[in-house]
């Protein structure tokens, strides 16, 4: 029988001591979304403080004395599995840093990789990772020109990291960055999101579903410099790597101290990303990519640019999905098909499959 | 994915606002139970695109938010034992204890994993026989034929190291309770419609006459919410006491025989405490005696953990449809989904959490320096 008594006095009831995690790391530190800027900003801002790392790009921009600009930037990779569909993590490592450095308008030009193997690695399978190194370095036209390796016992590592530095050159007369981007602007987005997160994801073989997909990695240098023929204009771009579509925009729409509006049904999902994020209780907007950018550029100039994207192997469907607007809040608003607006934010921590 | 697309039609969606509209002479409260629903709202915005006089309060369906914190500070205590593999849905990891999580005990050296199914952990448990492995084996009526079943596999493969951590919930004696406190609001209900996949809809049929409430099985999809929340609309116009199924396409009054099956044989009827609401009578299922070998309380002695709640939110009133999200002074500023302070904002069904992230009402304020 049910009974029927009235609920418990609730007056200050319910919560714990909120956990903020600032004692000890933890994996939702390195997801690319709050946590991860929180930490940076904890840890790394305040001693290393600079006015290059302040502005919080993928790339440094510095002014050697000889008056030429250079991009900079460093990355390191621990995707596991190594070798998963549509890459691996040398082609990986290369490229997440050649886009780091084009995404500042800057052309990539040499890379350094540094090495840490776990003891027992097949050396067959460290040969196959360098060379898909080189292949992907000869796609966009950089050299490793240094390089380092160091081994840890069995164990210590996943098989192997990867971390690349590059430097890269900037044409007098390019301003790109994230904190450039200007109401009015439009955003273009090179292709179908999510990807790559879902490919290897699908690869770890732990959520008992295959899928076709491969992941998108994709060295964007050239696209990049295709763009930058098209218009003089680009004010911004990025590549929307860990944390997503969304994290990036809302870096942006912080930067540059200005509010995002996207169009839900303008955005492209593959149809297998968007049943495995139903399944997954995912949503494409925070998965990660490896191979697509988004470009802020001057209306008058968006559908040149579009065009030229679209022409090239790597941005075939590049789609229109927003704009930039004047109000200062710095949000990221999305108008979703059904016509009603909601905020898109930051990617937390973490992402966690739902229950049920 | 066709098939989905359907049911987020944009034609059909407007059609069924324009309905409600027609249909509305005064203003009504409705409480959608699930968490799944609330964010479904959230996330497309049906809230906006209702007409004013639909006020839609959230209920206590988020399986994560109503597992009590003494049963999260067992699941820590046992999580953070050696040899053993702690197994969880994932959202129950940033569910904050007294103190810690599951990703504090993780990252502390605890062996904490995440599986989609808890046929997975006793899988994990068969591979790993030298270990104890347990599962989180929280949730409603959905999880329940889940849970259960996982416990019926590890004694047919005769998997000894294997336990669950048990708080499961149902939802009828919940909406007693809440239609019985005298601070209610709510007029009509929209069911969950995974709940009555698993057990059908005939155990609201008491629940609508004895409280004069009409109650329409509703499923996810923006189609689907706005299609249950016409009907409660004509039925609360009408002055019309029923219980309708607006999921028919897996919904039936009498649901999933097998999947009931599996319940009862293993689980029995209980009282349970609900975060944020209290002890409710009948509300909570426990192994029954025959399988109580696999009860990880027993098995690692923690029946005797029993933590205070601190005072400084109000997911309590907030899961009773009381108040909402922005009634609370923490929300957005004290409390956001990586540092939460209640459970409503911790899980990716809790209201709070909805809120957050997909309402464009509260300012919330952002200062993060970016680094990639």
């Amino acid at each position: 029988m049910m009974a029927e008594q009235p609920l418990p006095d609730l007056e200050g009831s319910v919560c714990p001591v909120p956990l903020k995690h600032v004692e000890q790391v933890v994996m939702g530190h390195g997801s690319g979304g709050n946590m991860t800027h929180e930490l940076v900003k904890r840890a790394f801002l305040g001693p290393f403080d600079n006015p290059a790392l302040r502005l919080g790009n993928d790339a440094a921009i510095v002014d050697p004395e000889n008056g030429a600009q250079l991009a900079i930037s460093t990355d390191s990779h621990v995707v596991w599995p190594l070798f998963f569909p549509g890459g691996d993590i040398g082609r990986l490592a290369v490229c997440g840093t050649v886009n780091d450095i084009a995404m500042m308008g800057a052309e990539p030009r040499y890379l350094t990789a540094g090495f840490i193997l776990e003891e027992g690695l097949e050396i067959s399978l460290l040969e196959k990772v360098i060379r898909s190194m080189q292949l992907a370095a000869e796609e966009a036209g950089v050299h490793i020109v240094a390089g380092d390796t160091k081994v840890v016992q069995r164990g210590k590592a996943d098989g192997m990291y990867i971390n690349t530095s590059g430097v890269g050159l900037i044409e007098a007369g390019v301003h790109i960055g994230g904190q450039h981007a200007l109401p009015g602007d439009k955003i273009i987005l090179s292709g179908p999101i999510g990807d790559h997160g879902i490919a290897v994801l699908a690869a770890r073989g732990e959520l008992g579903f295959d899928t076709t997909l491969v992941s998108d990695v994709a060295p964007l240098n050239r696209l990049v410099r295709a763009i930058l023929q098209a218009s003089p204009n680009i004010h911004a771009m990025r590549d929307p790597t860990r944390g997503g579509l969304a994290t990036t925009l809302n870096e942006i729409a912080r930067q540059s101290n200005a509010n995002i509006t996207i169009y839900e049904n303008t955005i492209p999902v593959r149809p297998a990303v968007s049943a495995a994020c139903e399944m997954l209780g995912f949503d494409p907007l925070y998965v990660a990519n490896e191979g697509k950018l988004v470009v802020f550029v001057a209306a008058p100039d968006a559908e040149r640019v579009l065009a030229v994207m679209r022409a090239s192997e790597y941005g075939s469907l590049a789609e229109i999905i927003g704009e930039v607007t004047s109000s200062p809040s710095s949000r990221v608003l999305m108008r979703t098909a059904l016509g009603s607006t909601r905020v898109v934010d930051t990617l937390t921590g973490e992402m966690l499959p739902r229950i049920c | 994915m066709k098939h989905l697309n359907e049911y987020r039609d944009v034609e059909l969606a407007h059609g069924l606002l324009r309905d409600i509209g027609r249909k509305l002479t005064q203003p009504w409260v409705i409480m959608e139970i699930c968490g799944g629903q609330t964010h479904a709202i959230m996330r497309y915005g049906l809230d906006q695109l209702l007409p004013s006089e639909i006020e839609l309060v959230h209920g206590p369906g988020c399986p994560v938010c109503v597992t009590p914190l003494e049963l999260i500070d067992k699941a820590l205590a046992i999580a953070s034992q050696p040899g053993v593999i702690f197994t969880s849905y994932g959202d129950m990891l940033r569910v904050p204890g007294s103190g810690r999580d599951l990703f504090s005990i993780r990252a502390s050296g605890g062996d904490v994993r995440v599986v989609y199914s808890p046929l997975d952990a006793v899988q994990i448990a068969r591979q790993n026989p030298d270990k104890q492995v347990v599962f989180f084996a929280i949730g409603f009526e959905t999880t329940a034929p889940a849970n259960a079943m996982s416990v019926l596999n590890a004694q047919s493969l005769g998997v000894e190291n294997y336990s669950v951590l048990v708080s499961q919930v149902r939802v009828p004696p919940a909406m007693h309770a809440i239609l019985s406190s005298p601070n209610n609001r709510v007029q009509g209900f929209l069911a969950a419609g995974h709940v009555c996949t698993v057990m059908g809809y005939w155990e609201y049929e008491p629940i609508a006459a004895q409280y004069k409430v009409p109650i329409v099985v509703t499923g996810f999809e923006p189609v689907d919410i706005l299609q249950g929340i016409y009907k409660t609309v004509l039925l609360l116009e009408q002055n019309q006491i029923a219980v309708e199924n607006a999921y028919t396409r897996l919904v039936t009054r009498s649901g999933n025989s097998p999947a009931q099956n599996v319940i009862n044989k293993v689980f029995e009827v209980c009282d349970q405490k609900w975060r944020g609401i209290g002890q409710i009578p009948d509300s909570g299922w426990r192994l029954r005696s025959e399988y109580g070998k696999f009860d990880a309380e027993y098995r690692f002695s923690v029946g005797q953990i029993q933590p205070d709640e601190s005072p400084d939110c109000i997911a309590g009133l907030i899961l009773q449809g009381i108040k909402k999200p922005h009634d609370c002074p923490m929300f957005g500023t004290g409390c956001k989904p990586e540092h939460p302070l209640g459970a409503t904002m911790v899980s990716s069904e809790g209201a709070c959490a909805a809120y957050y992230r997909y309402s464009s009402s509260p300012l919330i304020p952002t200062s993060q320096v970016i680094l990639d």
